[in-house]
């Protein structure tokens, strides 16, 4: 109803990594993910040993991460967590890598890196965040406007 | 934009097939993610082409559900299924999900192993050296200095970049694949020199002269520079190929480390000031003994019963060297009736094994000589593991979290002793 609700928090500008529109609540982490070995692919979560997030689920989220790390099978886990309907709607993250890359292209989400600011400081988990791969725009908003 | 060649239009156009095409789209599409603005061509690529378990098959059932609609949708993320032919590069398959005979020891169903054998059947008709090992430089494809690869399984890569000067980076599934096709990859990261050179300092303060030195050194730096390119100095020494196996592994796991410096050691790293590309920059990281113990820890932390029911080996593939060693170390042993000794290693490496009586000494013993797979890769221990002890800071870093039990980090001799007596007894000497 009001413009003044609507109006997003911050807009964070960066570059395109995938196209495609996508919005969802936000799961943000200082650390670095793993994909294979460090993913349950069947149901998005986390597994990896002494990580922030074991235990909780990216499925259906927008991820914020710095980064990939890890192992090789990166993009074919999420690529199969996708499948089973447990990827992520859209993803942000800072350090580029082949395999955030490549896991963000099979995955065909909505994707932005390179940002004018740092997405982790302006993003905290559970605003909502609208992904704009086209634009290289990410609106953040405290909760899912009306 | 990435920019094409002529023969990469052609391709684009589907000059050279369906197949290639799509690889081509696909190619792009991830050049582009990166912001790559060229391709390098490669001839020689290593991933885990069309291999798929039965459920990933199911879903693409309305394209046939075989190793055509894996190949085409899944690992070329076609939106229809293709014709797939021979690959055109020279193309490797990595390792697999189970061993071809002792499959039902690991816990397979012959389901499963239908499977496996079918794909094994499509790969080789597709024209992919089946080495099915992480270890393809034990196993017939050792790239040269400066050589352009498309290399998948990061402890190959760091391997390839580090120990042998050849240019990979961490490729996925998806562009292993596509890249068997079009010979091409892109022309980023690894592949040109400026990447190439090292961001962080760590200086080494305690001798590490041992694989179980090089192993917690290894992890030590993948967790201080992270997905960054390290510096080593200081008192690294004995340095090997199964040492820097063990290394690269293990920073390839703690971290995101895909290429390391060591001065003196690595061929791109003759003095410091080359190794940086200029005057040292970046952090400097210290690994004294306070260090040590606290990688030691780390690599324990998931360790507290010590009654070991099951002893891995073979992460990354073991070595001839190394099975050699196994074998000496439990020869005229038996293992514990309470535990499970299985060591994994590469087809190739296995013949020379059975050929010098390796592989008996180890049946004898009561432990197992495994190929193609490990713990992690297939997710399959003995029945009722539920704590294991590992040699590898890699594989205890992966396999607790991934199956749920106890791990425990020590040397071979250590990891062997547990499982001829079921105790973990290990100490950081």
């Amino acid at each position: 109803m009001s413009t003044v609700l609507d109006k997003p928090r911050v807009v964070i500008h960066g570059r395109k990594v995938v196209p495609g529109v996508a919005e969802g609540e936000a799961l943000v982490t200082r650390q670095t993910i793993s994909g294979w070995g460090g993913v349950n692919l069947m149901t998005g979560t986390v597994i990896e040993s002494r990580h922030e997030l074991k235990g909780v689920s990216f499925a259906n989220k927008v991820l914020v991460f710095p980064g990939a790390k890890g192992s090789s099978g990166w993009s074919g886990i999420f690529h199969m967590a996708k499948l089973r309907g447990m990827a992520p709607v859209a993803m942000v993250f800072n350090i580029m890598t082949t395999k955030a890359a490549l896991g963000a292209v099979v995955m065909r989400t909505p994707t932005v890196t390179e940002c004018d600011q740092d997405p982790l400081d302006l993003i905290k988990t559970g605003d909502w965040v609208r992904v704009n791969g086209d634009a290289g725009t990410i609106e953040v908003w405290d909760k899912k406007p009306e | 934009m990435v920019m094409l060649t002529d023969a990469e239009q052609a391709m684009l156009q589907g000059d050279s097939g369906a197949a290639t095409q799509k690889a081509m789209e696909l190619l792009i599409r991830y050049a582009d993610a990166l912001g790559a603005e060229r391709f390098v061509e490669t001839n020689n690529v290593a991933g885990v082409p069309g291999s798929a378990p039965q459920w990933v098959k199911d879903y693409y059932k309305e394209d046939g559900g075989d190793y055509r609609a894996v190949f085409s949708r899944f690992d070329l993320d076609s939106d229809e299924a293709v014709d797939v032919p021979r690959m055109n590069a020279f193309s490797c398959h990595l390792q697999g999900g189970m061993d071809p005979t002792l499959w039902q020891e690991q816990g397979m169903t012959e389901a499963a192993h239908d499977n496996f054998v079918s794909d094994e059947a499509s790969v080789a008709d597709h024209g992919i050296q089946i080495l099915k090992t992480c270890t393809p430089y034990l196993a017939g494809n050792v790239p040269v200095m400066g050589e352009h690869c498309a290399w998948m399984e990061s402890s190959a890569v760091v391997f390839a970049n580090s120990v042998i000067g050849a240019r990979t980076n961490c490729e996925g599934r998806e562009s292993t694949s596509a890249a068997m096709l079009a010979k091409r990859i892109p022309d980023w990261g690894f592949h040109t020199d400026d990447f190439r050179k090292g961001h962080h300092g760590v200086a080494v303060e305690v001798p590490v002269d041992s694989i179980f030195e090089w192993g917690m050194l290894g992890y030590f730096v993948g967790d201080a520079v992270q997905d960054t390119i390290p510096v080593i100095t200081g008192s690294v020494s004995d340095a090997s190929l199964i040492r820097h196996k063990h290394f690269g592994a293990a920073a390839a796991s703690s971290g995101g480390v895909e290429m390391y410096h060591m001065v003196g050691i690595t061929p791109e790293a003759p003095t410091v000031e080359h190794a940086f590309g200029g005057a040292p920059k970046g952090e400097r990281f210290f690994y004294d003994a306070g260090q040590r113990r606290r990688i030691y820890e780390m690599l324990n932390s998931v360790g507290e019963n010590e009654d070991v029911d099951y002893v891995m080996l073979g992460c990354p593939h073991y070595s001839i060297e190394q099975i050699a060693q196994a074998a000496a170390l439990i020869e005229g042993r038996k293992v514990s009736a309470n535990s499970a000794l299985w060591v994994f290693t590469s087809r190739a490496v296995k013949a020379t094994a059975d050929a010098n009586g390796y592989t008996k000494i180890l049946r004898d013993a009561g432990a197992y000589l495994m190929t193609d797979t490990c713990s992690a890769i297939s997710q399959a221990v003995p029945k009722g593991t539920r704590v294991a002890a590992l040699d590898s800071a890699k594989q205890v870093h992966y396999l607790p979290a991934m199956m749920g039990i106890e791990g425990w980090y020590g040397t071979t001799a250590e990891c062997i002793d547990a499982a001829c007596t079921g105790k973990w007894k290990g100490k950081l000497a």
